[in-house]
């Protein structure tokens, strides 16, 4: 067990060496100069040379890389060339470990940038993942049990049509409809627990949960309803039907403890990779979040902030991953030997 | 006189249900599993009328580009004697009226159902060579690891994996710059529509194939086990006719399955990244970009933001439910 343990989680970090490997060839090997971007448009040549060394743009791009790690691993200072921190020492900007880089656009390091956004993000896709286990857990019990009837129909059609509508749509319509127009519910305003308690910052958080949740939430209706239906046709279900079980609690101790592993499991996966949703929705209902950094970012080109935040995520997956794999081995051991 | 050997067969095999009539018996003898995935098609209700609501979408997408050369709709003309003082659309419903069935855009008086309609050719053209592409790429490495298996089809895994891992909507996102300066100037795709379009069609397939090659692996597994592989392999098939004339015609029904699943996946990658402006720009309509632009006037004029959205979810609803069917009908033994 230790052992497939210790290899899955050497995978893991070769896979993120080399993730970050293919993510700088990706960004430098392009003719976008990045010292460009970084010094502004009204820009003097020279003014980009010294952005170009202060960043380290000037360096091949292994040489970036390795410097990029050395820097996660022990720290590193800005500006990255010697010359440019000796001539002014005042400006030197320290970064310590893990350093994922410094923005000369923002003035601030990207660890700084990316934990101010990451409780936003983290607290929108935490409310997002809850609405839609859920709802699609119970929803989707519901259409199983009811199977083939209009209910079960309605139920599976309507979740469907939801997810097909873009959730720019349905995030947009939320926000001008339920909350402006209607009035309905309050404008949500990202408030931290620190700030306005549990309370307001659950309840801000709903709307933009709602959006995201809907990319999700058909998916694992669809499943747990297959789930549910499938372990209707087991022995033990059966069993337990034969026995005098009360309907209610054969669905929910036996069929529906079945169907929740793959489902908690999948929800585990989704929610490490829910970025690509938070992007939209932050940048909807104007939360400071991950998604909404990852949008001006790349609209400034904010290189240093961009390679974080993609690396950030891409740890995020790589780590889900190993989770799932590792607790998979530990639930049946057959899996180990493969 | 030669008998096939589908006749043969069902001459020689002794009818589980008793004693059925001559007529019953030739209706058995003729049906190929294909003939017989179609009629449990024909029967589905549902997945036939996605079927000819996906159709209605292919034949209108294929003549929105002749009835604009026409004049029939007109994407671009400003009309702007349709708006009040406050550039919305006179009368109700956004300005509907038999000359603008969806009505007129807010601002510049373009005709709404022109822009909706020529941006569904736009939009269904890139999700289907974006889907192509991908299932092509997917399909390819999917049996080269499936077949040869070892150190060549741990190579694919972990090039799936690594894949799987990038935030794929961040990644469009954040290469659409640098990338589309590599299109323009290195490769030499005319600027503009042409180039956004290229872009995310190729890096949509970039990051859309990994699935495909997982699905394909396994299918490959069970395929190179039977016996015609065999067969073939005795006879001293190359490599090539390996793959693509013994493999892949067995691949056809999980293929169509999940290209008719990605491609409604793409439609809404395409107007998602419209939405975050990396895709074709206005004025060149696609569903996106004017479901973008109709944002702007989400409250005061609803027909003008609901159509795009509309027409958005209709076609992914359509295509998910027919790849729902083609699936069942393909393999009755996948209950929904």
């Amino acid at each position: 067990m230790l052992a497939y343990v210790i290899r899955r989680v050497v995978v893991g970090i070769v896979m993120l060496l080399a993730m970050s490997l293919v993510t700088f060839v990706l960004f430098f090997a392009s003719p976008a100069d990045p010292a460009q971007y970084a010094c502004g448009k009204n820009c003097s040549p020279v003014q980009r040379e010294q952005a170009r060394k202060a960043l380290g743009y000037d360096k091949p791009t292994l040489e970036q890389w390795t410097s990029f790690m050395k820097g996660l691993a022990v720290g590193r200072q800005f500006p990255a060339d010697e010359e440019l921190r000796k001539a002014a020492p005042d400006n030197v900007v320290d970064c310590d470990a893990p350093c994922f880089g410094y923005s000369t656009y923002s003035i601030k390091t990207v660890n700084e940038m990316v934990s101010e956004a990451l409780p936003v993000t983290f607290s929108i896709a935490l409310a997002a993942v809850i609405l839609w286990i859920f709802f699609g857990v119970l929803i989707g019990v519901l259409a199983a049990i009811t199977k083939g009837s209009f209910l079960d129909r309605g139920i599976v059609g309507t979740s469907l049509f939801l997810y097909a509508f873009p959730s720019f749509f349905i995030g947009t319509f939320l926000l001008t409809y339920i909350s402006i127009k209607w009035d309905v519910y309050p404008l949500p305003v990202y408030t931290s627990i620190a700030d306005g308690g549990i309370g307001a910052w659950a309840s801000n958080l709903l709307l933009p949960a709602v959006t995201l949740a809907m990319l999700y939430m058909a998916g694992y209706v669809r499943m747990t309803r297959a789930f549910v239906l499938e372990s209707q046709a087991e022995d033990y279900v059966r069993t337990a039907k034969a026995k005098g079980l009360a309907t209610r609690k054969v669905l929910v101790k036996h069929a529906l403890r079945a169907a929740l592993t793959p489902l908690v499991t999948m929800a585990g996966l989704d929610f490490a990779s829910v970025l690509g949703g938070a992007i939209i929705t932050e940048s909807i209902f104007n939360f400071n979040g991950l998604g909404k950094l990852a949008v001006s970012a790349s609209t400034n080109y904010d290189l240093p902030v961009l390679i974080g935040i993609v690396l950030i995520a891409g740890a995020f997956v790589i780590t889900a991953n190993i989770i799932v794999d590792i607790l998979y081995a530990f639930i049946d051991p057959r899996v180990r030997v493969g | 006189m030669t008998a096939t050997a589908s006749n043969l067969e069902s001459e020689s095999l002794p009818d589980p249900t008793g004693h059925p009539d001559e007529l019953d018996r030739a209706k058995i003898a003729g049906k190929s599993p294909t003939k017989l995935a179609m009629e449990r098609f024909r029967k589905d209700k549902l997945s036939m009328v996605s079927f000819i609501i996906v159709v209605l979408y292919l034949v209108g997408g294929i003549l929105a580009p002749f009835l604009v050369s026409f004049g029939f709709l007109d994407p671009r003309g400003y009309n702007q004697d349709l708006l009040n003082k406050f550039t919305l659309p006179e009368g109700s419903f956004g300005g509907m009226s038999w000359s603008h069935p969806l009505g007129v855009e807010p601002g510049t008086g373009r005709d709404v159902m022109s822009r909706v309609w020529l941006g569904t050719t736009l939009s269904l053209t890139i999700a289907l060579i974006a889907s192509l592409l991908a299932m092509a790429i997917g399909t390819v490495l999917g049996i080269i690891a499936g077949f040869t298996g070892g150190m060549t089809d741990s190579v694919i895994g972990r090039l799936i994996d690594l894949t799987l891992s990038f935030p794929s909507t961040l990644m469009l996102l954040a290469l659409s710059a640098p990338m589309y300066e590599v299109l323009t100037k290195n490769v030499h795709v005319p600027e503009g529509d042409v180039a956004w379009a290229t872009y995310v069609v190729v890096f949509l397939a970039i990051f859309g194939w990994p699935p495909i090659a997982r699905l394909i692996r396994g299918q490959v597994l069970s395929i190179r086990e039977r016996e015609f592989v065999h067969a073939a392999t005795l006879f001293g098939a190359s490599r090539r006719r390996m793959y693509f004339k013994e493999i892949l015609p067995n691949l056809w029904a999980p293929l169509l399955v999940s290209f008719t699943l990605l491609l409604p996946a793409y439609i809404s990658a395409e107007a998602a990244l419209s939405y975050l402006g990396v895709s074709i720009k206005p004025p060149t309509p696609t569903l996106g970009n004017v479901l973008r632009d109709s944002l702007n006037y989400a409250e005061f004029d609803f027909v003008y933001f609901f159509s795009p959205a509309f027409v958005i979810a209709l076609i992914v609803v359509c295509f998910n439910l027919l790849g729902d069917g083609l699936r069942d009908a393909l393999d009755p033994k996948s209950g929904r």
